[in-house]
């Protein structure tokens, strides 16, 4: 990481200096505003970086302007440079990297809303948090907003991009679906049966849950992270939980690092299980889907004995987990979960002889590697497009350095393989929880609670089952909350279903849907 | 089609029975937070660890009692209350039946007379805590910002009696998410698998608000999905019910007092049940169906 931050400095001179306050895994960089272009571009083009993403932070008080950081990780040393430039309030326009690196797009449209901040040069400048009754002038992640504060509907329209021409018709779905799945609203324009555009627009479940993490105790904002997105529970805490013991420089015990890992490969089981019982529904093949909701309602009642909650609630802890898995329990867990694979097993061989399901997912909804790549996609989608990165090994975290799995890739980029990584996942996962219960050593489950340090800024990770899931947290003065980010997959991974629809027929729309399966809530936060 | 019906035949019935009152949950289920009244003496210890303020105190300076509050229409089940009572009077031991008509049934009180509550050594006095005032039986509804798109007829009026006579056995639902994390739209949906197999009560889950009786609404209202809510409700025909699905259905949850949430269903249109849980399990949602239906008794 020192030779990048060199490098840098290098070709950029005395402009670029470190920040104190970093980690060993994460180093901060100070650029000036009108070195954001240069500098950002100039790392995205070095082979080991990638740009994770980027957010804004109201750093008035503290430093007298705004601050936006692009969050780059370092993918063969396992550390992030996260590179900050300030935004002065009276000239709060910054230059908007979308037209090189499209992955940015939302994330600076999303900037734009929340803080008032401007993009200069955005292709795109449409409002995407807030719809037509949101009033101009209301950023409510800016320090003086008050949270509480109830802002009047006023009349306005949004604007799709149209496709015009003989036979194209529009088809408006949403915001409320048909089936029992979350609120977001998609435009088709159509010619025939085939999708020559979709657009999607969401944040209708948005809730402000970043601001109200804000001056949140660790243990309550531990709450809130779990009801970020219901199915991934665990993972969104577990991220979170990263974030503040590095803050409160907490060094979590080894058990409960192997917890940890076995409660996240719980989660991949039940979410994955899920995903392949949806895609069999949805190309009517009713057995696969009824055989698996069996086995993920057995999962949920094995979360259940082990956690006490369903969705693996309750467990995270700040330094480590509240639930331990021992004695009688443990060797009922390896029994039962021994049980289901070997169920999984027979319900997966039957699934592959079924030609009415496998016609239905061959080559469809198909995602291009290039375009999983420059649309910044993650998780189990880019995996299936080609893409080879997941951080469980590329940036450890947990117990996951100690354990061997393989990280399944297909080249495709259809359902279908989808559907296989998922499928392969579901194994490793096994294999993982097995491992981990067999290798975990003895010991307490969690470190002593130490205050958050005064000051600070720490980055969580997990790789969850919908892909890369990043928290921030930054701390003032007082030690307190000041913000919190959310990245979660699925911000990241819609934009890619607007490509893999094309010319695909609206028929196959919720099986594309259902093969990404992607979060409305985390996505809307 | 051989396999098919040979892995059918292997896994045999999956479906559990179901009679209200009698089911079991999988040991090691956390369900509600119950507070033995023997043991609590109101100090106010848990009331700093709750996350949504469904333990609350309010001294009464006037008659020299403290009231201790629980909610179970706040309440998110997260367990950070059983640590922190010095003397062991809150449990979890599974409960999660606790759908009810109104926010007033979910609020238990318990009080005692000041003077003693003063003389305990883990005593917080009411200036550390802030106070949320109580749920009140009144229909919010009204203060919805579509609460005047809404007919006259539909405000608060009871249908309990009519409706078992009107629907029969079967009963369609419209789920609606109005925001929720998707966590109760995972045991809404588990509601259908062959385990919970809601279908054999006649209870269906339709994929259009005109072809259903009951809107099963979960999530606490986001701002931008309160007009869509509203728009759904007008759509379905009467008499209809509306459940509440979960803490953020009821009170807001987690995400009350902010921006962009109205603070639960009832600030947008009239609710029938409540049915608490965060999320409520399967079981839990299908009590709340049948009180509803009142066939319950």
């Amino acid at each position: 990481m020192k030779m990048v931050c060199e490098a840098l400095k290098e070709k950029f001179g005395n402009t670029i200096r470190e920040l104190e306050g970093g980690t060993e895994k994460q180093c901060h960089v100070l650029i000036p505003r009108d070195a954001i272009l240069k500098t950002v571009g100039f790392l995205t083009g070095l082979l080991p970086m990638r740009l994770v993403f980027l957010f804004a932070s109201d750093t008035r008080k503290e430093n007298k302007a705004f601050t936006l950081s692009y969050v780059f990780s370092h993918t063969q040393q396992d550390s992030f440079i996260i590179l900050e430039a300030r935004i002065p309030e009276n000239d709060p326009v910054f230059p908007s990297v979308t037209p090189f690196l499209p992955q940015a797009n939302w994330q600076e449209r999303e900037i734009q809303d929340l803080f008032g901040l401007v993009a200069g040069n955005l292709p795109d400048p449409r409002s995407l948090v807030f719809h037509e009754d949101w009033p101009r002038g209301h950023f409510p992640f800016k320090k003086d907003f008050q949270s509480q504060q109830k802002i009047p509907r006023v009349s306005g329209q949004y604007i799709f991009e149209r496709v015009e021409g003989e036979g194209i018709f529009e088809i408006p779905v949403g915001p409320v679906h048909a089936g029992i799945i979350e609120p977001g609203h998609f435009r088709f324009s159509s010619a025939g049966e085939s999708i020559v555009k979709l657009e999607i627009r969401h944040f209708y479940t948005h809730k402000g849950t970043e601001k109200a993490g804000e001056g949140k105790s660790p243990s309550h904002l531990l709450c809130l992270a779990e009801r970020i997105s219901g199915d991934n529970s665990f993972s969104h805490a577990a991220a979170c939980a990263q974030a503040l013991e590095t803050l409160a420089d907490i060094q979590v015990p080894e058990r409960a690092q192997f917890l940890r890992v076995i409660f996240l490969e719980l989660e991949r089981l039940h979410n994955h299980m899920s995903d392949i019982a949806g895609i069999s529904l949805d190309a009517a093949f009713s057995f696969g889907a009824s055989q698996l909701m069996r086995l993920k309602e057995s999962l949920l009642r094995i979360n259940e004995r082990l956690a006490g909650t369903r969705l693996l609630r309750n467990v995270i802890a700040l330094g480590g987990v509240r639930k331990d898995i021992s004695g009688v329990q443990k060797q009922r867990f390896l029994e039962e979960i021994q049980k289901i694979k070997t169920d999984f097993d027979s319900i997966i061989q039957i699934l592959w002889q079924v030609d009415s399901l496998v016609d239905r997912i061959e080559g469809t909804g198909q995602v291009k590697k290039e375009v999983a790549e420059t649309l910044g996609g993650v998780g189990p989608v880019a995996r299936a497009s080609g893409v080879d990165q997941d951080l469980r090994r590329d940036h450890p975290y947990a117990a996951y350095k100690e354990l061997f799995f393989m990280v399944p890739v297909f080249k495709e980029g259809d359902v279908e393989s989808r559907m296989k990584v998922k499928i392969q996942e579901v194994y490793e996962s096994f294999k993982l929880i097995y491992d981990a219960l067999h290798t975990m050593p003895e010991g307490p489950l969690c470190s002593e609670a130490r205050p958050i340090l005064p000051l600070k800024s720490a980055l969580g990770y997990v790789e969850s089952p919908r892909g890369e899931c990043f928290h921030w947290i930054a701390t003032d003065r007082e030690g307190k909350i000041t913000r919190w980010k959310i990245h979660s997959p699925s911000f990241v991974n819609w934009p890619l279903i607007q490509y893999a629809v094309l010319e695909n027929i609206v028929p196959d729309f919720p099986l594309i849907n259902k093969s990404f399966n992607l979060s409305y809530a985390g996505n809307d936060r | 089609m051989f396999r098919i019906l040979k892995k059918n035949l292997a896994v045999g019935k999956a479906t559990l029975p179901y009679a209200p009152h009698a089911a079991k949950t999988t040991e090691g289920f956390l369900g509600a937070p119950e507070i033995d009244p023997a043991k609590c003496t109101r100090c106010g210890q848990c009331v700093l660890q709750c996350p949504t303020k469904a333990l609350t105190i309010a001294d009464h300076a006037k008659e020299a009692r403290r009231s201790f509050y629980i909610s179970y229409g706040d309440c998110i089940f997260c367990g950070l209350c059983e640590p922190a009572c010095p003397y062991q009077a809150i449990s979890f031991k599974g409960k999660f039946e606790l759908a009810a008509r109104t926010k007033k049934e979910l609020c238990h009180e318990l009080s005692s007379a000041l003077s003693d509550v003063r003389k305990d050594k883990a005593f917080v006095s009411t200036e550390k805590i802030y106070f949320k005032k109580k749920p009140d039986e009144i229909s919010a509804f009204r203060q919805g910002d579509f609460a005047d798109k809404l007919t006259l007829e539909e405000i608060g009026e009871s249908l309990s009696q009519k409706i078992q006579k009107l629907f029969g056995r079967s009963l369609h639902i419209r789920e609606v998410d109005a925001g929720s994390c998707n966590g109760c739209e995972v045991e809404a949906v588990n509601l259908s698998n062959p385990i919970y197999d809601a279908e054999r009560f006649g209870v269906h889950f339709v994929a259009s608000p005109r072809h259903a009786d009951m809107l099963l609404v979960t999530g606490p209202v986001t701002r931008q999905m309160e007009l869509a809510l509203v728009k759904t409700y007008e759509a379905t025909p009467s008499p209809k019910l509306v459940v509440a699905c979960g803490s953020c259905a009821i009170s807001g949850g987690m995400f009350d007092g902010n921006y962009a949430v109205a603070g639960g269903v009832d600030r947008a249109v009239p609710v029938d049940i409540y049915v608490p849980g965060c999320p409520p399990r399967p079981e839990a949602i299908l009590h709340g169906i049948f009180l509803a239906l009142e066939k319950r008794q």
